[in-house]
């Protein structure tokens, strides 16, 4: 009982944060056809600024319940910042391989490894008494699940919904699935197809510094959680299907569950169960669960 | 990405454009192999090491520059190297050639029944897949402490060699002598070798099948097992580079599986020029030499390095060989 509740919130919290970076991973692919392997340093970024705004923040002794709004409001910002500049770097390789592309953002993942380094060091780094400033969730005598757990869930599942009606229901949204769909029919509709990518890039990057920012007050930043957490994204694209967003959920879901389970029946198979599942996904159903062509 | 007509213009033409054509790479043998009279034991070492990698990226440049196959995990077979010489060593069987053999073998073994999968795949697909292989052989390494030792990893010892007694030597004289030389011999051999397989008609078809599979499908090309074949040869000599570059580093542990290692090969690769039968030598070792000086002064190598990786994919693709490069019949 114990052990399969911890396993379920662990898992939804995992898949919670997963998913927000592997949906970040999937429209920037669905739209510029890139694989960004940076969209891991960008959440290692939202991890780090994050912890900055709240340090910043705390200077002002504002309540607790202004730290939900802090560490995504972060989160935007350095996605404003970042994207645009980022997304122009990666313009001039557009119409090249796509090896290449995938290794320009594998230099970024090298600069912005040290970027951090330079500004933040290489020690470890935790938030302000966050993560227990809004207490625990007692279900049973040995029981608790931790609040900010459940507001990271509520709050990951507000941002996809919140994406997911953008996309479907308003104009921008049925812009990028045109362009995302046929990139020459937009530009010959009149879409700005350029400004169209630098507006995806940026959204793709902020739902990785966003989801870096939430997690952060449950664990530490560290140096390596960029290259770590790309490993994971990856595996929930591809179980799910490159650039398909229920795909992503349901790749996020298995992910997390998977490896929550692991660290908590048997924690030498937490990377090797989701990789086997990923090979085995790729074996018997190369395009993914949920992928939208063949 | 031309196609090979440089090796029969190489050998029609005169004499003198010969002598200048072999040039070139004969600098660079010549400045290795008199390396460790010129250098102090540092940089011996490194070139030790630098000698490994390139035996890795030649084989590395048969799958990503000849069949245009991308691979992100190929660190997988430089650890298999690197345990191969870990768990032999450990268990006194120190012979370098019987090393050698026993990871070739295992190499190939693994990369059989890898490449089958990988190969089904082209683009990203195949990148995916084999990072996905790589993680996998990592997170076995670092989790199953009581097989692999964990983030310790394994000793490795210095090996020993048949045909030289090296019992009255000390591991840095073995390492700057005896060894040196050893791999260097090793070296030129699979450079001849390579030399030999992508100017048969291996590397033609392989050619063909990176410029239209579908054309080199219709004209009898078995694309397939020409790719399975590209993808196991670039094991085995990943393996082979993986045994020497731990060898110096006396420890086998599980981040030479890592993802990022597998990137730093291909940008090793870029570096020197893939379009480039020699690139992946040059590349190799202005990597290993540039990354030492560089972090023996700023911790922040990684920064450099990414700036300049981004300069290569973005104006020079073709890397630094393509800056010496005048179609000569080392250029493929």
């Amino acid at each position: 009982m114990l052990a399969s509740a911890n396993i379920l919130v662990g898992g939804v919290f995992h898949a919670a944060v997963l998913f927000l970076v592997a949906a970040g991973l999937q429209i920037v692919f669905g739209v510029q056809k890139i694989v960004n392997l940076a969209c891991g340093s960008f959440y290692a970024l939202g991890a780090y600024f994050g912890i900055s705004a709240l340090a910043w923040a705390a200077a002002f002794e504002v309540p607790a319940i202004a730290y939900i709004p802090i560490l995504v409001g972060s989160g935007l910002l350095l996605a404003i910042v970042l994207g645009p500049s980022v997304e122009r770097l990666l313009r001039l390789i557009y119409d090249r391989d796509e090896h290449f592309q995938i290794l320009l953002t594998f230099a970024l993942v090298l600069i912005f490894e040290d970027a951090i380094r330079l500004i933040w060091g290489a020690v470890p780094l935790q938030t302000i008494n966050v993560y227990f400033a809004f207490g625990e969730l007692r279900i049973a005598s040995d029981l608790a699940i931790p609040n900010y757990n459940l507001i990271v869930i509520a709050a990951a599942a507000l941002i996809s919904a919140a994406f997911g009606w953008m996309l479907r229901r308003t104009r921008f949204g049925r812009i990028v699935r045109a362009t995302a769909e046929n990139k020459q029919m937009s530009e010959a509709l009149c879409v700005d197809v350029s400004k169209v990518y630098m507006a995806v890039f940026t959204l793709g990057v902020a739902l990785g510094t966003v989801g870096g920012a939430l997690v952060v007050p449950a664990g530490a930043a560290s140096i390596d959680m960029g290259v770590e957490l790309i490993v994971d994204a990856f595996a929930v694209v591809i179980i799910g299907g490159l650039g398909s967003m229920p795909g992503a959920l349901i790749g996020a879901l298995i992910v997390g569950f998977v490896r929550s389970a692991a660290i908590w029946l048997y924690p030498e198979f937490e990377l090797l169960a989701i990789y086997v599942i990923v090979i085995t996904v790729l074996i018997v159903r190369p395009q993914g669960l949920l992928a939208r062509t063949a | 990405m031309t196609t090979s007509t440089a090796p029969i213009a190489a050998r029609t033409a005169s004499a003198g454009t010969l002598k200048r054509a072999l040039a070139l790479p004969a600098l660079l043998f010549l400045v290795i192999f008199l390396f460790p009279f010129i250098a102090g034991p540092h940089y011996v070492i490194l070139m030790f090491s630098a000698m490994g990698y390139a035996i890795a990226l030649l084989g590395l440049n048969l799958l990503f520059g000849y069949t245009g196959l991308l691979s992100l995990g190929h660190a997988m077979f430089l650890a298999i190297g690197a345990y191969t010489a870990g768990y032999m060593t450990s268990t006194r069987i120190t012979n370098f050639e019987l090393i050698l053999l026993v990871a070739v073998a295992i190499g190939a073994t693994v990369a059989v029944p890898i490449g089958l999968l990988c190969i089904r795949y082209v683009k990203i697909y195949f990148a995916m897949l084999t990072l996905a292989f790589s993680m996998l052989l990592y997170s076995f390494l670092f989790k199953f402490y009581h097989l692999t030792g964990g983030d310790e990893g394994i000793r490795i010892k210095v090996p020993t060699l048949t045909a030289w007694d090296l019992s009255g030597l000390d591991t840095l004289s073995v390492l700057t002598g005896p060894l040196y030389y050893y791999v260097f011999a090793l070296l030129v051999l699979l450079t001849a070798l390579m030399r030999c397989l992508t100017g048969s008609s291996l590397g033609l078809q392989l050619r063909a099948i990176r410029e239209n599979q579908q054309k080199a499908e219709y004209l009898g090309v078995n694309v397939k097992r020409y790719r399975l074949v590209a993808f196991v040869i670039a094991a085995v000599y990943g393996v082979l580079g993986g045994v020497i570059i731990a060898i110096p580093v006396g420890l086998a542990d599980p981040t030479i599986a890592y993802w990022v290692q597998s990137g730093n090969l291909i940008f090793m690769l870029l570096l020197g020029g893939y379009t480039n039968f020699l690139g992946p030598l040059l590349g190799a070792v202005v990597f290993i030499f540039f990354q030492d000086q560089l972090m023996s002064f700023t911790e922040y190598w990684r920064l450099t390095f990414g700036v300049i990786l981004v300069m290569i994919v973005i104006f020079f693709p073709n890397g630094l060989m393509a800056a010496v490069d005048r179609g000569r019949w080392w250029s493929t």
